[in-house]
């Protein structure tokens, strides 16, 4: 039912050129979310959230295809796990490098209070985080969209 | 030695991880190394039970105390907690060793080991937890895994029991947070032995938030009046993850976190051991009477389930009795090994019998016993290890079962709760008779036609449901008291020793 030349519908010209102008915005504002998670409210969970919003919005503006999504969700299934992975690693490494060795443990500089590059490790594992939640919330859109197309 | 701790946390959930990462390209590789972790982790247990006897304490992230306030996480193990850390790994370890030939029959069978290291991950953390938020986060994984874990088969009856158990998880999980806020309104501090030098004595406080925790854990640990998702969702699952929920989870979860609460978080009170204990009854007997009318072979034991917990629930009520109003504490001390004896001979024999079940769901296709019969001439592993099981619940010696009923018994008679005992005693006699049935109706007599062509189960289900049976007889040593004191009174202790757990954690 599909090929490379043919577009999917999705909505009014309207919408999609809205979309276009939004969605950086927010996916912009959802990456300021997740690397400032030390210094201002919010954090990976939050700013994930956003970013994955950006994606949506432009799957259900765009429109989209069942095999092209079938493939997005595995793509999405794999960073989500990388992420983790990263994210435990991260924290094993505390084991290794810490001065003090301990599970999540800090091995980096911990920086002057305020600053973007500081709160040691804590900065990192918010972006992984983010990175997960944002490939989650994604995957779970994507899952329910292809579930409503198989049932159509 | 305290430096291992972590890796009870980091080993399935990076098993977990690995195993979806790769599953497009090597699909087999999940089953395999859930294998490894559980072999490793069962080593790490025993070896930690054996040559660690004092209480470990580890923060996470290296943070020391402020002004003598506990600020990290901890995770702390002492000689309750490695009671449970045994059976988790070693009730699945076993499991997951059957699981690779049962779990053939999936299309995707990444995803089913996956949630299972998740579902391991959340009950080895809610085991070892010190901070009561951090127990709620990873109860919750735990939980979600298996609510997942049900449905895995994505049949109509998979699905409705799931749904069932995810809203009376959901509600329970609710008052659980509920009751969390309230003793960190109260305390100012999450840590759970900072939480027991904290909390204000002997007030309706305590009391409100002692009936939101009891309420809460007791739905997942399936206690009397909160027990009704668990004979669907525990039917309904595949056979391994009901071993899991039946044999682990619903004690790693649900029984554990109320012992510790209460026994070493809140001050011991006549009325929440009252109220544990007479739960705990209602449990025993009413599991029990629900029981012997199933005819579905898995449900029965679901019930079964319920009946059992009971004996438990007894087992640590009359202690909690004996030793909030001041009695014999030897007498306290017989009555709390009984239940945690029975605890740990339950996850055997019970894991056991559900993958009985599951064997012979997988060959025969039913779980109605009316249409099994004459199993034992054509599946004899099946059949004799599942009469081993039948007869450990039961209560018949040399089995373990009978040791720790008969502790519980003993002891409630010097306790003088002879209503009590007398019920254990008839509970048991019941459950004798309704596993009679099972082996009659699936074992014993003639064959049915349809079920002459069938083999006995694959070599790797077999093995696992040997060491099973084995472990029950095994089991039984563990009333050897040489052995007891490795095992069994290091646990008891923790519990008798109320206040010793804050002493060893933040030394108040």
């Amino acid at each position: 039912m599909s090929n490379d030349n043919q577009t999917p519908e999705g909505m009014t010209i309207v919408v999609k050129k809205i979309c276009q102008f939004m969605a950086p915005t927010i996916f912009l504002f959802g990456i300021y979310i997740t690397v400032h998670g030390h210094l201002t409210p919010g954090g990976g969970f939050t700013g994930g959230v956003i970013m994955a919003s950006a994606f949506i919005l432009q799957i259900l503006s765009y429109g989209s295809f069942l095999d092209k999504l079938q493939q997005e969700k595995w793509h999405l299934e794999l960073t989500e796990s990388l992420a983790l992975l990263c994210f435990l690693m991260l924290a094993v490494l505390g084991l290794l490098l810490a001065t003090t060795s301990v599970f999540f443990g800090n091995f980096l500089h911990r920086g002057s209070f305020g600053e973007l590059i500081s709160g040691g490790i804590i900065p990192i594992g918010n972006i992984f985080v983010g990175i997960e939640v944002c490939a989650a919330i994604s995957s779970i859109f994507v899952a329910l969209l292809i579930f409503k197309d198989k049932e159509a | 030695m305290s430096t291992l701790i972590p890796l009870y946390i980091i080993v399935p959930l990076g098993t977990a991880f690995i195993t979806v990462f790769f599953a497009k390209w090597l699909p087999g590789l999940g089953k395999y190394l859930i294998n490894l972790a559980l072999l490793f982790l069962t080593g790490l247990t025993i070896y930690l039970v054996i040559h660690e006897p004092q209480t470990m304490i580890y923060r996470v992230g290296g943070f020391t105390d402020v002004a003598n306030i506990p600020i990290a996480i901890f995770l702390m193990i002492d000689g309750l907690t490695k009671i449970l850390l045994l059976i988790i790994s070693l009730v699945g370890l076993f499991v997951a060793f059957y699981s690779i030939k049962y779990t053939k029959q999936y299309t995707c069978e990444g995803n089913f080991y996956t949630l299972f290291g998740l579902m391991l991950a959340g009950m080895y953390g809610v085991v070892i937890a010190g901070d009561i938020f951090n127990l709620y986060v990873f109860l919750e994984i735990a939980s979600i895994s298996s609510y997942a874990l049900v449905a895995f088969g994505i049949e109509k009856q998979q699905l409705e029991a799931t749904f069932k158990y995810q809203i009376l998880g959901g509600v329970s999980s609710l008052i659980i947070l509920t009751g969390i806020g309230f003793l960190y309104w109260a305390t100012g501090t999450l840590n759970m032995p900072d939480i027991a030098t904290q909390l204000p004595k002997h007030d309706t406080f305590n009391i409100f938030v002692s009936v939101l925790l009891i309420s809460g854990f007791g739905l997942k640990a399936a206690m009397f009046p909160f027990h009704s998702w668990l004979p669907d969702a525990h039917s309904s699952a595949p056979s391994p993850i009901s071993a899991m929920l039946s044999g682990v989870l619903i004690k790693a979860i649900g029984i554990y976190v109320i012992i510790r609460l209460f026994f070493n978080v809140f001050s011991l009170s006549y009325e929440i051991a009252m109220t544990i204990t007479v739960l705990g009854t209602l449990s025993m007997i009413i599991g029990v009477l629900l029981a012997v009318g199933q005819w579905d072979f898995k449900r029965l034991l679901a019930y079964h389930s319920i009946s059992q917990m009971g004996y438990v629930f007894l087992g640590i009520g009359i202690g909690m009795l004996i030793l909030s109003t001041g009695g014999d504490g030897k007498i306290a001390a017989l009555s709390i090994l009984g239940g945690l004896f029975h605890l740990m001979n339950h996850s055997i024999f019970k894991a056991l019998l559900f993958l009985n079940a599951g064997s012979v769901e997988y060959r025969t296709g039913t779980r109605n016993l009316r249409k099994m019969g004459g199993l034992a001439s054509r599946m004899p592993i099946t059949s004799a290890t599942s009469f081993i099981a039948s007869m450990s619940i039961s209560g018949i010696p040399p089995f373990n079962g009978f040791f720790s009923k008969i502790i519980i018994i003993i002891a409630a008679i010097q306790a003088r709760y002879y209503l009590l005992s007398f019920f254990a005693v008839i509970v048991s006699i019941i459950t004798l008779a309704s596993f009679s049935k099972v082996l009659k109706y699936a074992f014993a007599g003639k064959t049915h036609e349809k079920h002459n062509e069938i083999k006995e189960v694959p070599v790797s289900m077999s093995i696992s449901m040997t060491a099973l049976a084995l472990l029950c007889l095994l089991m039984s040593l563990l009333i050897i008291p040489s052995i007891r004191e490795v095992f069994l009174t290091p646990a008891i202790n923790v519990l008798l020793e109320t206040s010793q757990y804050s002493v060893s954690a933040i030394g108040i």
